[in-house]
């Protein structure tokens, strides 16, 4: 790595900072901004009054807001996410269990979509206008517009309850056993998969299509290089380039995807565990959740950043 | 841009479908007259009939009146936040983008730093701040899609403000306010459009995906979401239930999709080439 890469994502760092702290602030807001008493929300109005109060100091409620604030950022900044009202234990905990199960869905989606994607595309942009474009269009804007939690029970209804070749719902660890957990895997990540599919291959043809018509291609066609050649040496490899920025947007869809996809499924993971804190006005939890996803998020673009710089040579300079 | 849309037959398919869910949800009373909340325990889960074209649900409600005013729900709260977002966001966008500066900075973190949660999570949260209900649900996704359109709107503005046009109009002694409404803002219309028509897709997702999990409308209301959670139950044994909002659900959003693709097409000529 170079000096102008590491000096850009220096900067690309230090510019999260500002939006780390809004978000905090985004996130801290969903407890306090509860209208009316948020004891009462959480606990009903006719808790006991010792209850009340225990959770009154316990949560600080009783302190000045920027007080409050300061304290609860303090305590996330040393990884202290608060304790579930229900579950009476660390935030912390329960997200750290949760979050293998949610991690193994998404990637496993976009694998999948990724699979899906790039080839469909790619064809899709060098058949351009006959009947195979036409399939992989009409299939990818399916993909997008079909919504995860009808594709998900249709999924369910066809290859679970009629034909019975899946399990419909569950989750099965992989290291318990490796075969019921692919089993369990394949329903769930093909309908988070679908719609990041469809985008992606929407994008990948139009960047081919872009690539293919520029002078490079024609010269390389000139030159008498083999088709295959010039659409896998040429185009494609520009194209990915633009193609690995669509990934952090896509990661920010797949996890809110996922809560609905976990929904369909009972598929443990912080997407379930984020509605049935919602549920049980469980707010430390869903604060806890969506703080969670939303620094991933945030980790996920830095690292696309950091990618695009190292594969476009001409970032570095600029 | 009318002539480029009507030429492009995707664009004018989903107008088409766009006007047909906004027609169904506007005079659905009208011309479905089966009530859809009244219950029938003597006619559970039945296929398509003669009295019901859609069949009955778990507690013999006809499906199709609830499609119908799912219809309406739906378009409703997607227009609804649809033109929320658009009322926050055009103005935040338009005075970063002019301004500049500091002012600028602030607004586009603060932008950014909602564009950091991923479109449903944040509406949940907004949701469990504010209650469930429609209304929530409708200022849930309209916040959500905020940050979006001033993003765009920003953009645009600032690449027109050193255009020579604008120069021109300041030089002539115009005030910022007039040269930016003016001048500047009829340039974002296109892409505004373009833009309000992917979120109103996606609006509708949102807004069926929360009364899927149940934090959205609540029953007995009819909402496409909530039907199709409804559905689940009892799939294996009547999957018209859980067929007929799904397939509603998808037809709008992929109308809404296909306009939005359209009108891209057609604005921006570059792309057709």
């Amino acid at each position: 790595m170079t000096a102008g890469v590491a000096t850009y994502l220096g900067g690309r760092l230090l510019g999260a900072i500002p939006m780390l702290f809004l978000m905090s602030l985004v996130v801290f807001a969903i407890v306090y901004m509860i209208p009316g008493d948020p004891i009462d929300a959480m606990l009903g109005q006719d808790a006991e009054q010792s209850a009340r109060e225990a959770l009154r100091t316990e949560l600080g409620l009783d302190q000045p807001l920027w007080r409050q604030y300061v304290g609860w950022l303090g305590r996330v900044a040393q990884g202290d996410l608060g304790r579930s009202l229900r579950a009476q234990q660390p935030v912390r905990d329960l997200i750290v269990e949760k979050l293998p199960a949610t991690l193994l869905l998404t990637t496993s989606a976009a694998l999948i979509a990724l699979l899906i994607a790039f080839p469909a595309g790619v064809v899709a942009a060098v058949k351009r206008n006959t009947v195979v474009d036409l399939l992989a269009m009409v299939g990818a804007l399916l993909g997008v517009s079909i919504p995860s939690f009808w594709s998900g029970i249709m999924l369910i209804l066809i290859f679970a309850l009629t034909l019975g070749w899946l399990p419909a719902i569950g989750y099965v660890r992989l290291t318990t056993d490796p075969v019921a957990a692919l089993r369990h895997l394949i329903l769930p990540a093909v309908t988070l998969g679908s719609v990041m599919a469809g985008s992606v291959t929407r994008q990948v043809r139009a960047q081919m299509l872009q690539e293919l018509g520029r002078d490079y291609v024609r010269t390389a066609r000139s030159k008498g290089l083999r088709e295959r050649g010039v659409v896998v040496r040429h185009a494609l490899r520009n194209s990915l380039i633009p193609a690995v920025t669509v990934l952090g947007v896509q990661f920010s869809v797949l996890i809110g995807g996922a809560v609905i996809t976990e929904q369909i499924f009972a598929w443990p993971g912080i997407g379930q565990l984020a509605v049935n804190a919602i549920v049980n006005r469980d707010y430390p939890v869903l604060q806890g959740v969506i703080l969670t996803v939303a620094l991933l998020v945030t980790l996920v673009n830095l690292t696309v950043d950091a990618l695009y710089v190292v594969l476009d040579p001409r970032l570095r300079l600029s | 841009m009318l002539g480029r849309l009507r030429r492009s037959r995707l664009a004018l398919i989903g107008l088409a479908i766009v006007g047909l869910t906004a027609l169904v949800g506007l005079v659905a009373p009208l011309f479905v007259t089966a009530d859809p909340v009244a219950m029938d325990f003597t006619a559970l889960l039945k296929g398509p009939s003669r009295a019901h074209p859609l069949g009955t649900d778990q507690f013999g409600r006809d499906v199709l009146a609830r499609l119908v005013w799912g219809a309406r729900l739906s378009v409703g709260i997607g227009a609804v936040a649809v033109a929320l977002a658009l009322l926050v966001g055009v103005p935040i966008g338009a005075l970063s983008g002019y301004a500049g500066g500091a002012i600028d900075n602030v607004l586009m973190r603060c932008m950014d730093a909602l564009l950091a949660f991923p479109a449903l999570l944040l509406a949940l949260g907004l949701v469990a701040i504010m209650g469930p209900g429609s209304t929530s649900t409708t200022l849930a996704i309209g916040i959500v899609y905020t940050p979006g359109v001033a993003r765009l709107t920003r953009g645009v503005v600032l690449a027109e403000r050193p255009q020579e046009y604008v120069q021109a109009a300041h030089a002539l002694g115009q005030r910022d306010r007039w040269v930016l409404m003016r001048h500047i803002m009829p340039n974002c219309v296109s892409a505004l459009l373009v833009q309000a028509s992917v979120n109103f897709a996606n609006a509708m997702v949102i807004e069926a995906g929360l009364s899927f999990l149940g934090i959205g409308t609540p029953p007995p209301t009819p909402s496409w979401g909530l039907m199709l959670n409804e559905a689940r139950a009892y799939m294996s044994s009547a999957a018209h239930v859980a067929i007929a909002p799904g397939v509603a659900i998808s037809l709008a959003v992929l109308g809404w999709n296909l306009l939005g693709d359209g009108l891209r097409d057609a604005l921006d000529p570059r792309l057709t080439e």
